[in-house]
């Protein structure tokens, strides 16, 4: 039983960072219906600038506390993060908002390539550590051991939720950015500035992402490629809750991360576990391709 | 016995009740208008036929064979074809090709005959490609065989429509608002068109359609949708007097 | 957005003058000859390729056919992928997963079953046997895909082909029997040039036939219209399994030919990043086109062996050119046009007028009535 809640909160840990990272892609899909395939390598941008940004403040600026240092990385990520998806936004999207969604789904694809291989040509293939925020220290409470980096990365990850939530069901913004989701065309005859809101959905997105980035850099080494494996976690995570769910998408990171935690416990092997989120992606979309909390749309003859 | 039999065709979506209890008898070489407001669930009488929704309740029969839980090439197959409210061509592709298209379930040639061009791929071919030829011919398009469908004007891109609908060699055709977007000259070739490939062709035909001069003007029968439900039926003359209609058409201040 | 896609159009322009005056007389002159000439043309080409393959090593160095070799499997790639992509209009991203297939099984059949069978001497010769069965073992799969294409579509069925990658991927990671991560080696060099050059002409020629046939054009259809298609009686369902089942044959004998050069597979040559090279070339060559196919995985191929030098640099030149070719050129160099040679007889413009006369004469004028005809 203590082994069990073990797993369960290692599962929340890993399911917040996908949770995270998946409502950046089901944010995306909602207003654009584009499959942002370069999500997941803006996710490991950010952690990048984290480790820039976290190794410099931490070595010119010796003494600052360790909440300081991981708030003013945090915000750095966040903002260099979302200016780079607001730019990718820009220059490889917008072109093609009114071309074949085929043409935007390859960009999309290319442009992750593009943030990898640049990242490996720039920067080089070698593992890196994000300085470390703060100092680990484990609990144990009747029997479950448990850290505070654990505890940070679960509760900063459900307060985000919870912020974005609220914002993308009460304030102007959020209801803007349904009004695009719902009908981009009649949505600026309504006087909705289609273009900034997008803008601002691929920035929210980003910067959702960036939390991530630093929550997982806390515990993880990171990676050129890290984006790829991550980003697919967090993408099926979007598509298991219901693409363009925002709730769907919360749920569908926790349960991908329990399907990781719990694989190894079941399967022989750890290196099953891409097989079997795959397989449940697969299935999923044959058998209920709108997700968990998603709705069929109906086709128009 | 009637080609078409309809009984009872209702069809939801979701909550919106889009067609309720929707009765036809199609007699051999009859010509049948629905006429009908906007979202009066026309089009979707033609979606339930031709087995793109699956009807809610109710029986069609065509010939005697139910046509309920076919795929609609199925369908099609069997003797059925239909046009477009908007104008559905296979854009990029000739003139020749579209109407080649719809020959799909009158050949018989397997993957390996084509692969390999063997005899028997050989002589369907040829066969599709003349009979597609001369109904292009027929219908006037042969000229342009070679031109790719989004380059035909308007009008005749209304008739391969028509073409492509007659190459499936049905018995019912089903003519979705044929004269949307035409001007008045437009139509009169229109009317005389269909005219001629009902006799032409052996066809029973169900025409939607807004345009009064051409339902008037050339079926026998009309039925008068609102709101899905079936809200008269008879001859034009019938139909023009039916205080029903045109309190469906021009609103109830109109009668009153 | 519209006088951005003309400057591309400017800069090529010198390009396409330059073709059009180099090839122009060529065509004129060719054209003059007479028809029992040219029938003999096509041919003699293809016998004239293949004993420049057979001559290859007494012509070329050792690099320069691998780099051969290599555009070879790739036209046969990018032709497959564009069958599913280019003709049918669905969006495919998971080829590398059916090429793995045809590489693993292929490798085995060569590796194992032949010589268990006591037929080791005969190996070289069972080539193309052991290249078919992986070509078949790869169709197979191919329903994995065809079958949820039914009713998935666009970037949905996208994700069901990624994620059949994937699961490829993963599958033969923890298959240890074939080595897992480790890979899968111990095949002869049994691909060569004259091979290949060979299973080129066999793939295109058995595409080009399949998309003048029936079959194709529902595929074509498939592209234009899914719905219309299947409301002029096009079996949609039919025709999905064959193009998929066809595409993945091809790639599955790209992976087998690949193995039998590198002579080492494992299952990260199969990931995604394979399956976006081809996606480049498909939509570099063209979309809807064979010509289009084998210009891309030429150009790409060889464009790639040049940057060689850029080092690391040459990954971000593939995906880079990916977005860019999006933005300014969705469908190619050759998109939705053929070369003429790639076309049946029976498909161009001028059989099709000859045969309009033919049917005109058979018939008695003016069947169309008067207010009808124009």
């Amino acid at each position: 039983m203590q082994g069990f809640i073990q797993q369960v909160l290692n599962a929340l840990q890993v399911g917040s960072v996908y949770a995270l990272i998946a409502l950046g892609y089901t944010m995306v899909y909602g207003i654009i219906r584009l499959i942002n395939f370069a999500h997941g390598d803006i996710f490991m941008v950010s952690t990048y600038v984290a480790f820039f940004v976290g190794t410099a403040l931490a070595s010119y600026l010796l003494g600052l506390s360790g909440l300081l240092l991981f708030v003013l990385t945090l915000i750095a990520s966040m903002f260099a993060t979302s200016l780079l998806a607001v730019l990718i936004e820009r220059f490889a999207y917008k072109p093609l908002r009114y071309a074949p969604r085929v043409s935007a789904v390859i960009t999309a694809l290319g442009v992750g390539l593009f943030l990898e291989n640049f990242t490996l040509a720039t920067i080089g293939p070698d593992p890196r550590f994000l300085p470390r925020f703060f100092t680990v220290q484990t609990y144990t409470v009747g029997g479950v051991a448990f850290s505070n980096i654990q505890m940070i990365i679960i509760v900063v990850s459900a307060l985000v939720m919870l912020v974005l939530d609220t914002v993308v069901r009460r304030t102007m913004v959020g209801m803007a950015m349904r009004a695009v989701s719902w009908d981009k065309f009649t949505a600026p005859l309504m006087g909705v500035p289609v273009d900034r809101i997008i803008s601002i959905t691929f920035a929210i997105g980003a910067s959702i992402a960036a939390v991530g980035g630093c929550l997982y850099g806390m515990v993880y080494t990171i990676d050129p490629y890290m984006g790829i494996r991550i980003g697919w976690w967090a993408f099926i995570s979007a598509v298991v809750g219901g693409i363009g769910n925002i709730r769907g998408a919360m749920l569908g990171g926790y349960i991908l991360g329990f399907v990781e935690i719990f694989t190894p416990v079941i399967l022989p092997a750890s290196s099953y576990r891409d097989f079997v989120a795959f397989s449940i992606l697969l299935m999923l979309l044959i058998f209920r391709p709108y997700g968990i909390l998603g709705r069929p749309v109906a086709q128009k003859v | 016995m009637p080609l078409l039999q309809i009984r009872g065709l209702t069809h939801y979506f979701g909550g919106l009740r889009a067609v309720h209890n929707f009765n036809l008898d199609l007699e051999p070489g009859e010509l049948v208008g629905i006429i009908g407001p906007n979202g009066a669930g026309k089009t979707t009488v033609f979606n339930l036929i031709t087995g793109v929704y699956r009807p809610t309740a109710g029986e069609i029969l065509f010939n005697g064979h139910s046509l309920v839980g076919k795929r609609p090439d199925q369908i099609i197959a069997m003797g059925i074809a239909r046009t477009f409210q908007t104008i559905r061509l296979f854009k990029d592709l000739s003139v020749l090709d579209n109407v080649r298209i719809a020959h799909f379930a009158q050949t018989s040639y397997g993957v390996m005959d084509a692969l390999f061009r063997l005899p028997r791929y050989r002589r369907e071919e040829a066969e599709i490609r003349e009979r597609a030829m001369e109904l292009l011919d027929l219908m006037g398009l042969a000229d342009q065989a070679n031109w790719v469908a989004s380059s035909l004007p308007y009008g005749l891109q209304r008739r391969l429509e028509i073409a492509r609908a007659l190459a499936t060699e049905p018995r019912l055709l089903l003519l979705d608002e044929p004269a949307a977007g035409m001007n008045p000259g437009e139509i009169t070739e229109l009317m005389d068109l269909i005219q001629w490939i009902r006799r032409q062709f052996n066809l029973t035909i169900i025409l939607i359609e807004h345009q009064m001069r051409v339902v008037m003007g050339i079926c026998e029968r009309i039925k008068v949708m609102d709101f899905g439900e079936t809200i008269a039926e008879g001859t034009p003359t019938e139909v023009q007097n039916n205080p029903r209609v045109i309190e469906a058409y021009l609103g109830e201040e109109a009668i009153v | 957005m519209k006088e951005r896609r003309s400057v591309v159009d400017n800069a090529l322009r010198p390009v396409r003058a330059l073709y059009v005056a180099a090839v122009r007389p060529i065509q004129e002159a060719y054209n003059a000859l007479p028809a029992s000439v040219r029938r003999w043309t096509m041919p003699a080409v293809l016998l004239l390729g293949f004993l420049l393959s057979l001559a290859a090593p007494s012509l070329i160095n050792l690099y320069w056919q691998q780099v051969l070799i290599y555009v070879g499997i790739n036209i046969i790639l990018a032709a497959s992928l564009n069958l599913i992509n280019g003709y049918m209009g669905e969006f495919s991203v998971g080829h590398a997963g059916f090429m793995a297939v045809g590489a693993y099984v292929a490798s085995i059949m060569t590796v194992w079953v032949f010589p268990r069978m006591g037929l080791k001497e005969a190996v070289p010769y069972l080539f193309p046997l052991a290249l078919t069965i992986g070509g078949l073992a790869a169709g197979l799969t191919g329903l994995v895909v065809a079958i949820p294409s039914f009713r998935t579509r666009g970037d949905y069925l996208a994700i069901v082909t990624l994620a059949w990658n994937m699961i490829v991927k993963s599958v033969l990671e923890n298959l240890d029997v074939v080595g897992g991560p480790r890979g899968f080696m111990g095949m002869q060099k049994l691909t060569n040039l004259p091979w290949v050059f060979v299973w080129v002409v066999v793939t295109i020629y058995l595409l080009r036939n399949l998309i003048y046939s029936n079959l194709g054009r529902g595929i074509l259809s498939i592209r234009e219209d899914e719905i219309a298609s299947s409301l002029v009686s096009v079996d949609t369902r039919r025709v999905k399994i064959v193009a998929f089942v066809i595409s993945s044959f091809f790639a599955g004998v790209a992976g087998g030919l690949f193995a039998h050069i590198i002579q080492f597979i494992d299952p990260r040559t199969f990931s995604i990043l394979k399956s976006t090279d081809v996606l480049v070339m498909v939509y570099l060559g063209g979309i809807g086109s064979l010509g289009g196919s084998i210009l891309g995985a030429s150009i790409y191929t060889i464009l790639m062996e040049l940057l060689r030098p850029l080092q690391v640099w040459r990954w971000v030149v593939g995906p880079l050119l990916l977005v860019l070719l999006m933005i300014f050129r969705p469908r190619g160099i050759m998109g939705l046009r053929e070369w003429g040679f790639l076309i049946p007889k029976e498909e161009r413009p001028a059989f099709v007028d000859a045969l309009r006369e033919q049917v005109r004469q058979k018939r008695e004028p003016a069947a169309v009535p008067a207010g009808a005809s124009e």
